[in-house]
């Protein structure tokens, strides 16, 4: 893998944010609204219950983490959406471009503009609704991680999507996460959820994450081997993700799909 | 129609002569019953600039879109600067370039961004001097910081050529270049072409539906009617030959006559 295609992607998105503001718009406009709403709610629930629960990092915490997965998942896809809207795909894939530097762009890219607004959102949440994680310790780190090799993996699987599907399957990307938050006990314990539900919740990532660190806010015993059994998981759909993203690139050259994506009208 | 028409030329050339920059050996693409591109074989050399004609649907963009790497043929070889597309396309693929007017430059970022950005795609080492010395030789220099979705036709045409050539490439190849030129512009980015084809010392591989145009650009004129090359020679002693007074002429007889192959394959 060479570096200087790689640069290639991020300058071209650090490009377009740059000559576009608009564009940082939802890394914090979005994540905002959130922890304003959020955090409100967070207050009023402490006032009702009184001393018994703190409901600011048990709600507004968690709705951190959902919204951190979700900007890491939309870097990746907003990054490849700009080559589908810009109808760019002739010129990189009729280049030296491989497809891991392809992906490996669209994730730092991600990378990039996701911690951005990380340090946004923990900012606003810290001195606004006074949020810490000081009794996660370094939990933390491992909390971030999964969440974040869970955002890629499922980044680069909507990617994939939408150059098998055609553009407009882009309007079936933006609702994922909301689709996937129902399973993964983002708001509640995934013990509430029947059994059915909780088998789904037991194969994304994150599921694994919100329920450590509800144990962890509630000073309960959170086993690590669950948390490494999520961060495996994660490690595999990553693999499968991109291994995903390089079958469909192969079946689009052999069809003639990625020539006619560019060469014709998409619809 | 004489019977030499009907007969799909041999390459002209050895591959394995060093002036040989494309050697195209028995390319064929079928779409389940349709067969788009059958048995075409040919070669492009230093310094030659081969114009490839025929009428919409004869197969030039699909033998193109198989040179660029995005489109798998399904049977053949394409060899670029002696390396082998199908076998190491990232090398292949860096020895060469194209222009297409279907396959504009992303029109958010501006001129020099683009260049930028597409040099580093095609990992250009010494990449500022390299823009520097394009932006000049295509008088680009007060576009320069303009988007190149902004830009006329005959401006974005001189950018797509200046991007193509920022790898140096072997191999250029020009879809249709002047296609949405005024008769003027379209005069100058002949001449520079030209120009190009003698000073880089790179093969050209050409395709335009402006006979006079070709009469004037092109070394040697390929003929392809149903995916096959019908006929080969020189744009300015072909219509002589076959009796028709120029190469218009014998382009729309070649159009307007299909194949009578008995061997001819269903479309």
């Amino acid at each position: 893998m060479r570096l200087r295609p790689i640069a290639g992607i991020v300058l071209r998105q650090l490009y377009l944010f740059r000559s576009s503001p608009v564009r940082l718009f939802p890394t914090f406009a979005w994540v905002a609204i959130d922890i304003v709403i959020w955090g409100f709610l967070s207050r009023y629930l402490n006032d009702i219950a009184g001393n018994h629960l703190n409901f600011v990092p048990n709600l507004l915490g968690v709705v951190l983490f959902w919204d951190f997965f979700t900007r890491i998942m939309q870097g990746v896809t907003t990054s490849f959406f700009e080559d589908v809207w810009s109808r760019n795909f002739l010129n990189l894939f009729a280049s030296p471009l491989s497809i891991s530097e392809y992906v490996t762009g669209l994730v730092l890219t991600s990378v990039l503009t996701s911690l951005i607004g990380l340090v946004a959102m923990l900012l606003l949440a810290t001195l606004v609704f006074g949020l810490s994680f000081v009794s996660m310790g370094l939990m933390l780190i491992p909390f971030v991680l999964v969440l974040f090799l869970f955002g890629i993996a499922l980044g680069i699987t909507a990617s994939a999507m939408v150059l098998r599907l055609g553009p407009a399957s882009e309007w079936l990307v933006w609702p994922m996460p909301a689709l996937i938050s129902p399973f993964v006990g983002v708001y509640y314990p995934i013990s509430t959820l029947p059994a059915w539900m909780r088998a789904i919740g037991h194969l994304f990532p994150p599921s694994y994450v919100f329920e450590g660190m509800r144990a962890l806010l509630n000073g309960e015993a959170f086993s690590a081997i669950t948390l490494l059994s999520g961060t495996a998981l994660a490690l595999v759909q990553l693999v499968l993700a991109g291994y995903l993203f390089a079958r469909v690139f192969r079946y689009t050259v052999r069809t003639g799909l990625l020539a006619r994506y560019s060469a014709e009208s998409v619809g | 129609m004489p019977a030499a028409l009907h007969r799909p030329p041999e390459p002209a050339t050895d591959p394995a002569q060093p002036d040989t920059v494309l050697s195209v050996t028995d390319l064929c693409k079928s779409y389940a019953h349709v067969c788009a591109v059958e048995q075409v074989s040919f070669n492009v050399r230093r310094n030659e600039i081969v114009g490839l004609l025929g009428p919409n649907g004869a197969g030039k963009t699909t033998t193109i879109n198989m040179i660029l790497g995005v489109l798998a043929p399904t049977r053949g070889t394409i060899v670029i600067g002696g390396v082998d597309v199908a076998k190491r396309r990232s090398q292949a693929l860096s020895r060469t370039n194209f222009a297409a007017v279907y396959a504009t430059l992303p029109g958010n970022l501006t001129v020099e961004q683009n260049l930028r950005f597409f040099g580093l795609v095609y990992g250009i080492t010494n990449l500022a001097s390299r823009i520097e010395a394009l932006i000049g030789q295509f008088d680009l220099l007060h576009l320069r910081h303009t988007r190149c979705g902004v830009l006329s036709s005959g401006e974005q045409t001189r950018v797509a050529l200046a991007k193509a050539l920022l790898n140096r490439p072997q191999l250029l190849l020009l879809d249709e270049p002047t296609a949405s030129l005024d008769p003027a512009a379209a005069q100058t980015v002949r001449k520079q072409i030209r120009e190009l084809a003698r000073q880089e010392g790179c093969g050209i591989l050409w395709t335009s539906h402006n006979m006079y145009e070709v009469e004037e650009v092109c070394d040697r004129v390929l003929f392809v009617s149903h995916g096959r090359i019908l006929l080969e020679g020189d744009p300015r002693a072909l219509p002589a030959a076959h009796g028709v007074l120029s190469l218009e002429e014998l382009f729309i007889r070649l159009a307007r006559e299909p194949l009578h192959h008995t061997d001819e394959k269903p479309r």
